[in-house]
């Protein structure tokens, strides 16, 4: 039952938001019903811990410790940037607008809660068209020129690559169809049946998933449009979308990297370590040469997408267990700097790297935050990243993919010097007199607030990890093997 | 039987022939209205394909999903654009496009030839029957990547998803009869909220930028000379 009340908070949410109810209601209720939401997981996935089987729709509705973790890191950033964007959002003049925006972040919540809990493959893929389609209002919301472009190339890129993706899950359902009881169809079925199934055919759905799902997870060669949505939409939805919406879907296509390898016959792991060192390559070049700060942080999204996807293709316990703690430490640390641009963009009104400087001194909380996120996502000691990016390379080792890990290694210290080169000039140097003379501006107290919040997980995970949540992770790298 | 079978063959033999026709229209077509009627007869050709394997194989999810599709398809969604999309986009004539005519329908055909090799990677279809589904269905997906990559204007553009999403159904009808009926419902319900989620976007876009190409589309972007 737990899994039904998880999915139908944010649908109801959706429609209190809609209605005119006065200014307050839509932010107060979004926040209220992530909160609950985020507190369901919390216990369903201290159930999947337990050993407990979390299943409200046999073969339908059910979760398991890969599942749980995704499940629980849309949450936790669904309610995080829903309290961002009560302060946010604020200044925005039309009560509509405002009860649009609300209305539409519940339905994209629901639509990436629905995605990790559905069992049945072709739902899945329905459920993952969906957060697409509900997304691109929230891309288009500021209704400017560039907003626009930006959802528009989003929602073509994206949409094309469903379609494709489509293909390729009626191809594996065709492939095991007949040989499972009736309406059993589910990721469990296809790992077990997938040894009987033509290695061919299973190569073929596989790539035409990775092809149409890799467009919207933002993997190189179809990240173009990544960089425009993640840094044209409103901040919150940058956090939502570059911190939990690509994971989601890149999840999609680790649930099959078990199918093919129980096949036996096909080598997934250099699909995914190819692919995967490609974006963190292109990625990790593309970031020295930025002039806006979200788009640095949006290309940091396509370099980690490829950081966990070459670490699942390293494979072994100890690949999958980088994968699954990189996709954690990545969700909350990514989110936490598009606060932190969010924050930066309401004190300083310019997305342009080159007029920002000395941000310490013309906005303390935004300078801070910039710089601690821009240090946590490049992958400094001793914060979260620095321990998954260490544990990945340590596996590399240990699996003898020596040029790989090498290649991985110096592509992330490119990306590192990249990101701290950009905010060391917009954090530090000498700020314009004119605005280091003016008042300095304050932030809504919900923006400081989430962004205080935000960042006690990253500090936390960097020196402690609690026993349930590390059990989880183990959970979940062994669903990534089994 | 066979001879009724034999009949049903050859008229889903036609009605690829004719989806596979107005893929080309598609691809290569300047007027928008002749666009979206392309757009209209495809569809129609899926339907009339989903109803002739239905009665060939005795599958009557796919008798359902006809009729699902006959009304959303080639009904709903043009009245959807017609009504969300400003009546001056439609009225365009000239639609400008990065390859000429010849070479787009050239490249059309080398698409569906490298399509009939590749559909041997896919499942096999369920019957004789529907194996002309394959290959058809294949170019189709093929040539509505290719209508997406050259079009400059949004309707096409959009126009060009629906061709992917089509060929995908084609092939999909022939080898996965027997999906569960929600599924089969999410798949023409997710194309209309696609084509009034695209159709008011492409709205905005007309009401703020003035104009719908968005091939033009190039302020955002990276680098020297911003």
């Amino acid at each position: 039952m737990i899994l039904l009340f998880i999915l139908g908070l944010p649908l109801m949410a959706a429609l209190i938001s809609a209605l005119p109810l006065g200014r307050r209601v839509a932010p107060a209720v979004t926040v209220a019903t992530c909160v609950a939401v985020l507190v369901l997981t919390v216990a369903a996935a201290l159930r999947v811990v337990a050993g407990e089987s979390v299943v409200t729709i046999r073969n339908w509705i059910a979760i398991d410790g890969l599942s749980a973790l995704i499940l629980l890191l849309v949450a936790t950033v669904g309610s995080t940037a829903a309290l961002f964007s009560w302060g946010y959002i604020a200044r925005e003049k039309s009560s509509r607008h405002l009860r649009r925006y609300y209305a539409n972040y519940n339905l994209f919540v629901f639509a990436m809660l629905s995605v990790p809990m559905l069992d049945e493959p072709n739902l899945v893929w329905t459920g993952v068209e969906l957060t697409t389609i509900l997304s691109v209002y929230l891309v288009a919301f500021e209704n400017t020129g560039e907003a626009l472009e930006a959802a528009w190339k989003y929602s073509v890129l994206t949409i094309m690559g469903g379609a494709i993706a489509l293909l390729g899950f009626l191809a594996l359902y065709a492939a095991t169809r007949g040989r499972y009881a009736e309406g059993a169809y589910t990721w469990r079925t296809l790992i077990v049946l997938a040894p009987g199934v033509s290695p061919r055919v299973l190569e073929t759905a596989f790539v035409l998933i990775l092809v149409g799902f890799g467009a919207k997870a933002g993997l190189v060669p179809l990240h173009t449009w990544l960089p425009d949505a993640h840094s044209q939409a409103p901040s919150p939805i940058c956090a939502l979308l570059s911190g939990i919406k690509t994971t989601v879907i890149l999840y999609v296509i680790l649930r099959l990297i078990p199918v093919l390898n129980s096949s036996g016959k096909i080598d997934v792991d250099e699909w995914a370590m190819v692919v995967g060192l490609f974006s963190v390559g292109i990625a990790a070049f593309l970031i020295i040469q930025v002039t806006d700060y979200k788009r640095l942080f949006a290309f940091s999204t396509v370099e980690h997408m490829g950081i966990i996807l070459t670490a699942a293709g390293i494979g072994g316990a100890a690949g999958h267990y980088g994968a699954v703690y990189q996709i954690l430490n990545h969700t909350l640390t990514k989110s936490f700097c598009f606060f932190a641009a969010g924050a930066t963009l309401l004190a300083v009104d310019t997305r342009q790297i080159a007029d920002v400087r000395g941000l310490i001194r013309t906005s303390p909380p935004a300078g801070v935050a910039l710089l601690f996120g821009g240090i946590a996502i490049a992958g400094a000691p001793p914060l979260a990243v620095f321990l998954s990016e260490f544990s990945i390379l340590r596996s590399g080792i240990a699996k003898q993919h020596y040029v790989a890990t090498a290649l991985l290694a110096g592509f992330v210290i490119v990306a590192f010097f990249g990101i701290l080169y950009h905010l060391n000039r917009m954090v530090f140097g000498q700020p314009d007199p004119a605005i280091e003379s003016a008042a300095p501006i304050r932030l809504p107290v919900s923006c400081v607030l989430t962004l205080i919040l935000a960042a006690a997980p990253i500090i936390i995970l960097g020196v402690y990890m609690p026993e349930p949540l590390h059990k989880l992770l183990l959970m979940a790298a062994d669903g990534l093997t089994r | 039987m066979a001879n009724s079978n034999a009949l049903l063959t050859s008229l889903n033999g036609l009605a690829a022939g004719l989806f596979l026709m107005s893929s080309f229209g598609l691809a290569a077509t300047r007027q928008m209205q002749g666009c979206l009627r392309f757009y209209i007869t495809q569809s129609i050709c899926l339907v009339v394909s989903a109803l002739l394997l239905g009665l060939g194989l005795h599958a009557p999810d796919l008798l359902a999903v006809a009729v699902l599709d006959a009304v959303v398809k080639p009904i709903v969604i043009p009245v959807l654009l017609r009504r969300t999309v400003p009546e001056a986009v439609f009225r365009r004539r000239e639609i400008a496009q990065v390859l000429n005519i010849p070479s787009s329908l050239l490249i059309a055909l080398a698409l569906t030839l490298l399509a009939y090799f590749l559909s041997g990677y896919l499942p096999p279809a369920t019957g004789s029957l529907a194996s002309i589904n394959l290959p058809v269905g294949l170019a189709g997906l093929f040539i509505g990547v290719y209508t997406l990559t050259v079009r400059r204007e949004a309707v096409p553009q959009l126009i060009g998803i629906f061709g992917i999403e089509n060929g995908a159904l084609l092939c999909g009808f022939a080898i996965a009869s027997g999906l569960p009926l929600v599924i089969e419902m999410a798949f023409p319900f997710d194309m209309l909220i696609i084509a009034l989620v695209i159709g008011i976007l492409t709205r905005m876009t007309h009401e703020r930028v003035g104009t719908t190409e968005v091939g033009g589309f190039t302020s955002l972007r990276e680098g020297i000379g911003k």
